[in-house]
């Protein structure tokens, strides 16, 4: 065992597979590009060595069919891992997902579960706009039956990948290819990261900022500008966009009075507006200030270099929103 | 084999040919360089289908692309500076910068839009074709896509909504034998792609893509059969892409994305679409060595002249993100 093992985002999705292979027949890995580091990075490195064509299956281009083909393993006892190394390219696979393995269980009354994990890469910037850079976390969090998790760390994106394969429901596990050189400490061997548990990832008192995915790192990076301006900003990392947990979210802004959320999803009816309304409902009288977004405008992703700057949020925003949010008090 | 086509218009399929094929080569420097960034699908080694195909169409006659359509939007007639700007994602682009390489559509000449979602226009091709029916208009409308999109549900379902309406439609697939990383044989058991019509009753046909004689010859068949109420019909054009699937890359076997094996390559760039009508027009003397070498010029000063345009455009302004949500 290696003390303070340091591993890379994409690295530590690949030792989640290898393990949870290794450890469960019925777990196997379907999609396009499973044996092409274009498609999913070094995130199926090896496996397709180890463990052959009949467990890392690449596909035609077939998305409906291939999911629907994974859905249908799972009713049959298996538990795949569905891949779409673009969450654009997937839109055609809609309906086994969320017709079909969502509501199962409860549509047959229960003892029909779905053990399968939608495997969804965000992959945008680089000037390739509307169609090469959706994130659709919202769209899968509407959907009763669902769950939802999204890393912003390689430790979380291990340990969330074996709770989504080893869950009985269908878990869409969203990743953001952003992510996949970051390193830090991740333990060898399966470990657990609950779903739907969140986690506070700095401790502060000026103001709660909630964020997921990717824009956690962003959100770190402003939380230490706001330091040098003397604001103790507290950042929740959610890691699953459903179920919500709200305990922690609560608990934070019950002691702040002060809360904003950052998204990489659009901002209406995304997930930024759920948890505001939900603060709204249940914490009113504890806000000293009212409850602030950030999430990408209500567009599609533009091409051009100079619209991607604008159109992604940042450290920066985020810092700034913060220190407006704090001055209007005043 | 083009005992039928007259000298200037030999001459005008090669410059056509030529065009694209300088425009592509032409967009691996800046590429590298990392001036262009959005990703850019080349087209080198399949110009013949597309100038075949749109050699046989008319300017209000529609085409739809998919992500690799430089080719398409040229030979329909769309603007050159305007696609190279769109590739520099400027605000001068056809898609004003919002779109780039993937996103091409020159509305004057029928390209109605190309989209990289695998098989995505197909449907909307489909439904232009039905406009046409409905509007009682004399057009045709040619879907564009690849090998991959055979593996697509879309595809049928377009293919048997056109055959029982008789829609004046034509399916061209162009097979370049590799789906991405995916060589055609791992992604399904027969090679014909052509023969997934033959269950619709659509017409059909298998073609050598490269020989645009042969393009040229079938496209016209197919918008005939379109225009007296006999469509659609579908064609397979076998082809080649010289580059990779994506940017300068050739995926190359024993490189880093190593797919391609290098005789497989060698091969086909015997059978390059513009070394062969080169060839022809020279040993059939429709034109000499000296002239050829002065159209040859032509085209590349105007490509030359397309990327300065580009490059002396302005990017969009980060003031207008919200332009173009709604019209």
């Amino acid at each position: 065992m290696i003390k303070n093992r340091q591993l890379q985002f994409s690295l530590a999705i690949n030792e989640a597979l290898d393990l949870m292979m290794a450890k469960d027949k019925r777990v196997f890995v379907i999609g396009q590009g499973v044996k092409s580091p274009w498609y999913v990075g070094n995130t199926t490195r090896g496996l397709l060595r180890k463990y052959g064509e009949q467990r890392i299956i690449d596909t035609p281009v077939s998305e409906n069919a291939i999911t629907g083909c994974g859905v249908g393993a799972a009713i049959a006892g298996m538990r795949p891992v569905i891949v779409h190394p673009r969450v654009d390219f997937l839109m055609y696979g809609l309906d086994p997902i969320i017709n079909q393995a969502a509501n199962w269980n409860y549509m047959f009354g229960g003892n029909a579960p779905v053990p399968v994990v939608f495997w969804l890469i965000v992959n945008r910037g680089g000037e390739q706009a509307a169609q090469h850079s959706q994130a659709m976390h919202a769209l899968f969090s509407h959907i009763p039956g669902l769950k939802v998790v999204m890393p912003s760390n390689p430790y979380d994106a291990k340990g969330l990948l074996i709770s989504a394969i080893e869950d009985n429901n269908p878990v869409v596990y969203i990743d953001d290819r952003w992510l996949y050189n970051t390193s830090c400490f991740v333990p060898e061997g399966i470990y657990r990261v609950p779903i739907g548990r969140a986690v506070v990832r700095r401790k502060g008192k000026a103001i709660t900022i909630v964020a997921l995915s990717y824009m956690v790192k962003e959100a770190l990076i402003a939380a230490e500008t706001l330091r040098t301006k003397g604001i103790d900003a507290e950042i929740i990392d959610l890691r699953s966009a459903k179920p919500l947990d709200k305990i922690t979210i609560f608990n934070s802004v019950r002691k702040t009075g002060r809360f904003i959320v950052i998204d990489n999803g659009w901002l209406t009816c995304g997930l930024s507006a759920e948890i505001s309304a939900l603060i709204s409902e249940k914490l009113f009288k504890f806000l000293k200030s009212p409850v602030q977004r950030i999430a990408l405008p209500d567009l599609p992703a533009p091409a051009s270099r100079t619209l991607e700057k604008v159109y992604y949020p940042d450290a920066s925003l985020i810092a700034k929103r913060v220190i407006q949010i704090l001055r209007k008090e005043k | 084999m083009s005992k039928n086509i007259s000298k200037q218009e030999l001459l005008r399929l090669y410059r056509q040919i030529l065009r694209i094929r300088f425009c592509e080569e032409s967009f691996i420097g800046p590429i590298l360089q990392g001036i262009i960034k959005c990703p850019v699908h080349l087209c080198t080694g399949q110009e013949a289908v597309a100038v075949g195909v749109c050699s046989a169409l008319q300017r209000e006659d529609y085409i739809f692309g998919n992500h690799r359509s430089h080719g398409h939007y040229l030979a329909k007639g769309g603007d050159l500076n305007k696609m190279v700007a769109e590739v520099y994602c400027r605000l001068s682009g056809c898609a004003k910068g919002r779109g780039g390489s993937m996103h091409l559509r020159d509305v004057s000449v029928g390209m109605l839009g190309s989209a990289p979602i695998v098989a995505g226009t197909i449907s909307l091709a489909l439904g232009a074709a039905l406009a046409v029916k409905v509007k009682r208009e004399n057009k045709v409308v040619v879907s564009f896509f690849g090998d991959g999109a055979a593996g697509e549900g879309v595809l049928y379902e377009a293919l048997n909504f056109a055959a029982l309406k008789k829609l004046p439609i034509i399916f061209v697939c162009e097979n370049n034998l590799y789906s991405t990383h995916m060589p055609i044989k791992e992604c399904r058991v027969s090679k014909n792609i052509f023969e997934i019509a033959k269950p619709f009753s659509i017409k059909t046909w298998q073609v050598d893509g490269n020989n645009i004689f042969k393009v040229l010859e079938k496209a016209k068949t197919a918008v005939s059969l379109c225009h007296r109420g006999e469509g659609p019909a579908f064609l397979e054009f076998l082809t080649y892409r010289l580059h990779g699937h994506v940017g300068p890359d050739d995926n190359v076997q024993g490189t880093h994305t190593d797919i391609r094996p290098l005789e497989e390559i060698k091969r086909w760039l015997k059978k390059d679409p513009v070394l062969l009508l080169k060839n022809y027009l020279l040993s059939n003397n429709v034109i000499s060595k000296s002239k050829l070498k002065f159209l040859e010029m032509g085209v590349d000063r105007e490509i030359k002249n397309a990327h300065k345009f580009a490059l002396a455009s302005s990017f969009p302004d980060k003031k207008e993100l919200n332009k173009y949500l709604y019209d």
